[in-house]
């Protein structure tokens, strides 16, 4: 009966629900000076000319900085552990601010003044000249011959281009019989919409630049900004307090070097910079648009035998995380099905002008899964085989191993989860009822599956680092790179340790905030690896610490220490569990003693070098009014394989989210840019529509825990997979409930109006 | 220079004056002036509902309410649902027993209107409360179940009266 598996409450809700935690604004002091961005109004161009001279009268301003005015250091933005190997570093095509602009919202000035209002004068009564240039927005029209040119030395605008091909295609797709399915699907532009919006405030003390930022990436932020700013990266502090989501968009160094530029010219004054909402949408990450085509040749019993993809993602104006996110969708690709003769995959990241692509919850897999499970229904449709049987026919194998990452498919993930999925949504009768449906409304029923892994190993370095300390009472500091962003890392790592120590949850203290200066090394929350690579890290160092207690239990007691052990916060004798002093007596003496005084503590890095696959399904129910073109999802179910649950509550939870996300990305969102002018259109919270409660039917989330064998704790990615397979889902439902393919996310009533159209439904 | 205004109020049961800058949202007030930071910015247009308070018994989003306004109202923030030992409300309980807290970020605003809600002493259906939240934007917990802890305890608040 461990503390592991139990939905022990959150250690961090007491504070949330009382207004006692701190993010980032809430601590800044008042008396910080307010920095405030111009950005540009223009899509590409240069900028010929600043005039701040009306700007600088304006009463409060404190400094106006222009992009004539910083240094010239091209830095990289993407939350990635650094490379030292030089061709595997991430693109540093940044400055601070931009003469050269890039994208509608690209930053030209700032302002820094005593108060918000006379910044935001100032910024308004600035005066840009620019020369304006051609702009392009699609990515497929940026690589034509003769497309503006957005960065030096990138041939027709492809920031990267990478191709596989397992087997041979030309030769398998000559099998005779075989029926091809040639196929587009777009994705949209979407935002990660956390509610509290990035901030962060930087003042210099101690021979350092201190910034304290609503950041998922302390340790990588802090490299980041001595970059940008030509710092000796351990003259940088980064404090991460409570944040209010992040979901990836702060997986990216976004405005701290900015930030702590303008400290530095200021003396090291406190500078506050907080982004507007519109400047969330227009100006930080989005998930890159991802265009596909997909053709199948398959045999008419449903057994795939050739398949080629074509990607081509929108990066936007500058590199963040790049080529990472088209080229995890396209390795999942060539994994989830079997294609039998060959498998073939071309994938681009394409500069445009509109925002930065980041990561973003899923990392591409949403989009792929969009394009490869809606892909899978067309082909299902087209050979009249019911479509979870095709699955079930060409569905990676039990047993399979990814040679490069080593991960293997060790359970029948796929098959148990749609069990549960099917039961739980009554699949087989809806399937068969809504096939008579004929009038206006029509119902529908469909699932995607998902194909995850988990962490970053081994494109890039896995590591996480723990720091324990016993403190008089007995309870344990347990302090971690690995950051709080509102999944609940806190609450799973303090119950590991907890367990692992043998001492109650109460005793465990997590420290929530990371500060670079005393975190160990660890590189965040991303790619749905903390609970993973972090249970490493605490698993290895309360063993270290554990054993330094049990010694000096030995000390005391004069048991061997294969004799003791720790439990419910006592030492006890395991031969006949008798219960010799409590931990806190052992700290105390241990602390205080005259003869032999210690200060417990324990400290370890632990290195991954494994991952793991996390596999799953969404179904989807749907009504879909047709004269309208309207769709009503009215059920809805994941089903998780992500090996042992740590918290079974949070993961419901965590499932939610993700749920929540997919619908969205399926049915409302996306951030519209003008054809004329590529100003973003409704980069605000108004008319970018994110799903309110009245969108949601009742989310289920179920799993299905097959304890994964390379894990400390049996546990694996559950963080970003929920936000990946529902959208599809929910394309497939309307596929089934009306017969027509929509290729295009999300599907807004636009969109399903030209398609029934097309295929004269009205 | 910045025109300011004498503001006299009740915030959490407190009678308060405070010279505000006529330009300030309520907002602004409270955190800047009152450090009631549990009011949070998250669009600063009324769209998202972090900010949102109680004034006069009614739930407003502070973010586009001048702070002038508040001029002899009762204002009310999440700060004021503490008992009189620290202990917590039960709606405050039932979003930590039902982890409908996760960042925590749209959590203050919620609870408010959740605290309306409960106050009304009506009873709504599950589709009705759905309605009477969603002013509110979360984007971590599917709302799921922060619908789950406000009606479970609007039922367990009515059958304790019914009970009475």
């Amino acid at each position: 009966m461990g503390i592991i598996g139990q939905s022990v409450t959150r250690v961090d809700a007491p504070d949330k629900v009382t207004g006692r935690a701190k993010y980032t604004d809430d601590l800044a002091d008042k008396s910080a000076l307010i920095a405030k961005v111009l950005h540009s109004t223009i899509a590409h161009g240069y900028v010929k000319s600043i005039d701040t001279s009306e700007a600088e009268r304006i009463k409060g301003v404190v400094k106006i900085v222009t992009c004539f005015d910083v240094p010239d250091i091209p830095f990289p933005t993407a939350g990635h552990p650094w490379s030292t190997d030089v061709h595997h570093q991430d693109i540093a095509d940044r400055l601070l601010l931009n003469r050269h602009v890039r994208y509608y919202g690209d930053d030209v000035a700032a302002v820094v003044a005593r108060d918000e209002v006379s910044a935001m004068q100032a910024i308004r009564a600035i005066k840009v000249e620019y020369e304006e240039l051609p702009f392009v927005l699609d990515p497929i029209e940026a690589m034509r011959d003769g497309a503006p040119q957005i960065h030096e030395g990138f041939d027709h605008n492809i920031l990267a281009h990478t191709s596989y091909e397992d087997g041979n295609y030309a030769e398998a797709v000559k099998e005779p019989g075989l029926i091809v399915i040639d196929k587009w699907y777009d994705t949209p532009t979407v935002q990660h919409c956390h509610i509290e919006n990035h901030i962060c405030y930087a003042y210099e003390e101690a021979g350092k630049i201190n910034v304290v930022s609503s950041t998922q990436i302390p340790h990588i932020v802090r490299r980041i900004v001595g970059q940008a700013l030509g710092r000796d990266w351990g003259s940088v502090r980064i404090v991460k307090p409570y944040i209010g989501g992040g979901f990836g968009n702060k997986q990216d160094a976004l405005y701290e070097p900015l930030c702590a530029y303008l400290s530095t010219v200021l003396g090291g004054r406190l500078v506050k910079l907080d982004m507007s909402r519109e400047e969330t949408f227009a100006s930080n990450r989005v998930r890159h648009a991802i265009r596909y085509h997909i053709v199948s040749h398959v045999r008419a019993d449903g057994t795939f035998v050739a398949g080629k993809l074509e990607a081509y993602s929108n990066q936007g104006a500058y590199a963040s995380h790049g080529h990472s996110i088209c080229a995890k969708g396209a390795g999942a690709f060539r994994q989830l099905y079997r294609y039998r003769g060959a498998c073939k995959g071309d994938a681009y990241t394409v500069y445009t002008n509109i925002a930065a692509g980041g990561a973003m919850r899923g990392y591409g897999i949403p989009q792929m899964m969009f394009a490869l499970e809606s892909h899978v229904d067309d082909i299902a449709r087209r050979l009249n085989i019911p479509p979870l049987r095709l699955r079930q026919m060409n569905l990676m194998e039990v047993g399979y191993k990814d040679n490069f990452s080593k991960n293997e498919n060790y359970f029948d993930s796929f098959n148990q989860c749609i069990k549960k999925g099917m039961e739980y949504i009554d699949y087989d009768r809806k399937l068969e009822e809504f096939s008579h449906d004929t009038g206006d409304i029509r119902r529908g029923i469909g699932m995607a599956v998902f194909w995850y892994n988990t962490a970053v190993w081994p494109i890039s370095l896995e590591s996480s680092s723990c720091r324990m300390v016993l403190n008089q009472d007995g309870s344990v500091q347990l302090q971690l790179a690995e950051t709080e962003i509102g999944q609940g890392a806190d609450t799973a790592f303090s119950q590991m340790a907890a367990e692992e120590l043998g001492i109650p949850l109460k005793k465990v203290h997590i420290i929530s905030a990371q500060d670079t200066d005393v975190t160990p090394f660890g590189t965040g929350a991303y790619a749905s690896r903390q609970t993973y690579v972090g249970g490493f890290a605490v698993q290895q160092t309360a063993r270290i610490m554990k054993e330094r207690i049990l010694s000096y239990a030995h000390e005391l007691t004069r048991m061997t220490v294969h004799n003791l052990d720790i439990e419910d916060g006592y030492i006890i004798n395991i031969n006949n569990s008798r219960r010799l002093m409590s931990l806190a007596e052992l700290a105390t003496t241990a602390l205080y003693s005259l003869e032999h005084s210690r200060h417990i503590t324990a400290e370890s890095t632990y290195q991954v070098k494994s991952n793991a696959y996390s596999f799953g399904c969404s179904f989807a129910e749907v009504e879909v009014d047709i004269p309208l073109c309207k769709v009503k999802l009215v059920n809805m179910i994941n089903v998780h394989d992500c090996g042992r649950l740590i918290n079974p509550a949070l993961a419901v939870a965590q499932v939610h989210g993700g749920m929540s996300m997919a619908i969205g990305y399926g049915l409302s969102e996306q951030l519209l840019y003008d054809k004329k002018t590529g100003r973003p259109l409704n980069n605000n919270l108004l008319d970018y529509k994110l799903s309110t409660t009245m969108d949601h039917p009742h989310l289920e989330a179920q799993f299905v825990e097959n304890y994964e064998p390379t894990s400390a704790y049996g546990t694996k990615a559950l963080g970003e997979p929920p936000a990946t397979s529902g959208a599809p889902a929910i394309r497939n439902a309307v596929l089934n409930a009306t017969g027509v393919e929509i290729d295009t996310a999300p599907l807004t009533p636009h969109v399903l109006f030209e398609r029934f159209r097309e295929e004269g439904l009205i | 220079m910045a025109q300011t205004k004498l503001v006299k109020c009740t915030i959490n049961g407190e009678y308060t004056e405070t010279m505000v800058d006529v330009r300030a949202s309520l907002t602004d007030m409270l955190r800047n002036d009152f450090r009631l930071t549990s009011v949070k910015k998250g669009c600063e247009v009324g769209e998202c509902g972090a900010c949102n308070v109680i004034i006069d018994g009614e739930c407003y989003n502070s973010c586009i309410y001048l702070a002038v306004w508040a001029d002899g109202k009762n204002i009310r923030t999440l700060e004021s649902l503490l008992g009189p030992n620290g202990e917590l409300s039960d709606i405050q309980q039932a979003f930590i027993d039902e982890a409908a807290v996760q960042c925590g970020f749209c959590t203050p605003g919620f609870i408010m209107t959740a605290v309306e809600i409960l106050e009304s002493g009506r009873r709504y259906t599950r589709d009705e409360l759905k309605k009477l939240l969603s002013g509110h934007l979360c984007r971590c917990t599917g709302y799921e179940n922060i619908i789950n802890a406000v009606e479970k305890t609007m039922n367990k608040r009515l059958s304790e009266r019914e009970g009475e």
